[in-house]
């Protein structure tokens, strides 16, 4: 039976699957029974009110929260629970609200983190594997550059992070995301701070990694953003989901509507 | 003072400084890539210091050992035992918010140099550990203190370049990446406490080193040498002077930050009794005001990288 189950999971299209998941601070309850679905190759928008709990949700999903009860599911796989960078190496992989760049590290070092599994990142390889680690830093530097190139900031490599505008922080973010190699993308406002000339890029970029094959959930308040490329639209209000659907149907539906001016 | 006394003076001077200069890497290590949080450095220089100074004694009436073993083997298990209580201690901490790694090593520190003080059973308490052993002293023909600082050049550039090489490889990208923010390296994939617990472990084993190497030199320990003052608070300047983060900078600012100290001793040891209380309190607050001036002339410490802040407000003007 139980066995049975599993099967089902893992052959459904859902990459991520929350289930019934509640987070409270202290008496307030953040996430009320959230139950959701991410389906593989979609760009799935989160939308809400502020203080709705989209981030809260972001943190549950990622490992940065326990949830109080509740599972999440990757993969068909219980990722609640598990730290953060095992959440990480399973193929998931977040941004946050506010771009928290490593500012003083170069644009380059912040991308060339990234990777997992680097032998250089085993102190012993440095010291007596100097060859294979030197081999391995020059693929994952390259890597990085033509990264940076694809989100047209590779005359800045050499650059302190701190130094970028907000809008090209957000550009880092996003190459971030790509060095990881990711299944799934959390990104928590990604247009947030972004000029209208970014914004239009910034949507060409995820719209293009979508087409290779990286699903994406996306917390946006930027309408535009949301209504341009994702698919299905979630609602959130008050820590629950309101209701899910296409564009047009969020669109035109009243109880979004409300939500959001508040009744 | 004639010219062999001055050569002498600044031997001896020199190798005071390498055994700081090591104290400092293993800082640098800690906090200037990390931002872990040691104030404890005289509880490890003190572990090293004494586990060299029992192992390598003959064998004494009123405390433990000693056992007559030779310098290098000692010297290894001062090195690793130094790592293993680091280690000890970052278990329940480095879970935690930087407080506690900061209380949890004072602590720690405190109550290493009060058991050596109050167990005479163990080290001798306040009367220490003499007749501590001069390694390869029957080989050495010439000047001995030469010898030595010959041999502290050796241990400081191994270590120099053993740290360099890690730090500037992946794992010192890691450690970097975890000073600046913890979560976000978090969320990158990495496993934090490990590389918080290898920063930590290093930088201590280090500074064990420094110990064993101090004992063999000076011959003598007591609990004295490792009040928080001298083996901590000192490190702690060289390093914020020198350029935290740059391993150059660390051994700059002990050798600038050493000759300093040394330079206000002399002139302490030259004014009437009376003074010589406010006199230690006036090297204080010469250290202090020193440290004050490099601050606002270079935040980033004398060979510290250039901060970023500056670099971003130059770019706003231009
Ligand atoms: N760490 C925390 N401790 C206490 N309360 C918290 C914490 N994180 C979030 N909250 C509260 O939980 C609620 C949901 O916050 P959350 O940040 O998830 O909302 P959001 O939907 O992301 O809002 P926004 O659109 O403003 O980013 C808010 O009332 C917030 O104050
Ligand atoms: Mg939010």
């Amino acid at each position: 039976m139980a066995l049975e189950m599993n099967v089902e999971m893992k052959n459904s299209d859902d990459l991520l699957k929350v289930e019934g998941i509640c987070k409270s601070f202290g008496k307030m309850l953040a996430v009320n029974q959230c139950s959701l679905e991410v389906s593989k190759g979609t760009i799935t928008a989160l939308i809400g009110p502020n203080g709705a709990g989209k981030t809260t949700l972001f943190n549950l999903i990622s490992g940065f929260h326990k949830p109080d009860t509740g599972k999440v599911f990757l993969k068909g796989d219980r990722i609640d629970g598990l730290r953060p960078d095992k959440i990480f190496h399973k193929g998931l992989i977040r941004t946050f609200q506010i771009s928290r760049e490593l500012e003083k590290m170069t644009l380059l070092e912040n991308l060339m983190l990234v990777p997992g599994q680097q032998e250089g990142e085993i102190i012993w390889n440095a010291w007596f594997r100097p060859w294979r680690v030197r081999a391995q830093e020059k693929q994952v530097k390259e890597r990085a550059l033509e990264t940076l190139r694809f989100v047209e900031l590779f005359h800045l490599k050499d650059e302190y992070a701190g130094n970028l505008s907000t809008g090209q922080k957000r550009l880092l973010e996003i190459a971030r995301t790509m060095m990881a190699d990711p299944e799934i993308v959390l990104l928590d406002e990604p247009g947030a701070g972004v000029n209208p000339t970014l914004m239009n890029k910034l949507i060409g970029y995820i719209h293009q990694l979508n087409g290779r094959g990286i699903t994406f959930l996306i917390v946006e308040h930027n309408m535009e953003l949301v209504m341009t490329i994702c698919d299905p639209i979630i609602v959130m209000n008050a820590g629950s989901i309101l209701t899910q659907g296409t564009p047009p149907q969020i669109r035109n539906d009243e109880r979004v509507i409300n939500a959001y001016l508040g009744d | 003072m004639d010219l062999s006394g001055l050569f002498s003076y600044f031997v001896f001077f020199l190798v005071i400084v390498s055994v700081y200069g090591l104290l400092s890497l293993g800082l640098n290590i800690q906090w200037g890539y990390t931002k872990l949080f040691n104030i404890g450095i005289a509880g490890f220089f003190a572990v090293g210091a004494y586990t060299s100074a029992i192992l390598t004694t003959p064998p004494a009436m009123d405390r433990v050992g000693g056992f007559n073993m030779p310098f290098l083997p000692a010297l290894v298990i001062a090195v690793l035992l130094s790592g293993f209580i680091a280690f000890l201690i970052g278990i329940p901490t480095l879970k935690l918010k930087e407080d506690y790694l900061a209380i949890a090593t004072i602590g720690i520190a405190e109550t290493i140099r009060l058991f050596f003080n109050n167990e005479a059973w163990l080290a001798n308490g306040v009367r220490g550990v003499s007749g501590i052993p001069r390694p390869f002293q029957h080989y050495i023909t010439f000047n001995y203190n030469l010898f030595y600082l010959l041999l502290m050049v050796v241990f400081v550039i191994g270590v120099y370049l053993a740290i360099e090489k890690a730090l500037k490889s992946p794992w010192g990208r890691v450690l970097k990446a975890i000073g600046e923010d913890e979560t976000v390296t978090q969320a990158m994939g990495k496993n934090i406490i490990r590389y918080k617990m290898e920063s930590l472990v290093l930088g201590s084993m280090i500074m064990g080193m420094a110990g064993s190497l101090y004992a063999h030199f000076i011959q003598f320990i007591s609990p004295e040498v490792f009040v928080p003052m001298s083996a901590t608070f000192l490190v702690w300047v060289m390093l914020i002077a020198g350029g935290s983060g740059s391993n150059k900078g660390a051994l700059l600012g002990a050798l600038v930050i050493w000759g300093l100290w040394s330079l206000t001793d002399l002139i302490t040891n030259v004014v009437p009794v009376d003074y010589a209380v406010k006199a230690g309190a006036f090297r204080v607050i010469a250290i202090a005001i020193f440290l004050e001036v490099i601050l606002l002339v270079r935040p980033q410490g004398i060979l510290g990288e250039k901060s970023v802040m500056k670099a971003a407000k130059k770019q706003e003007q231009e």
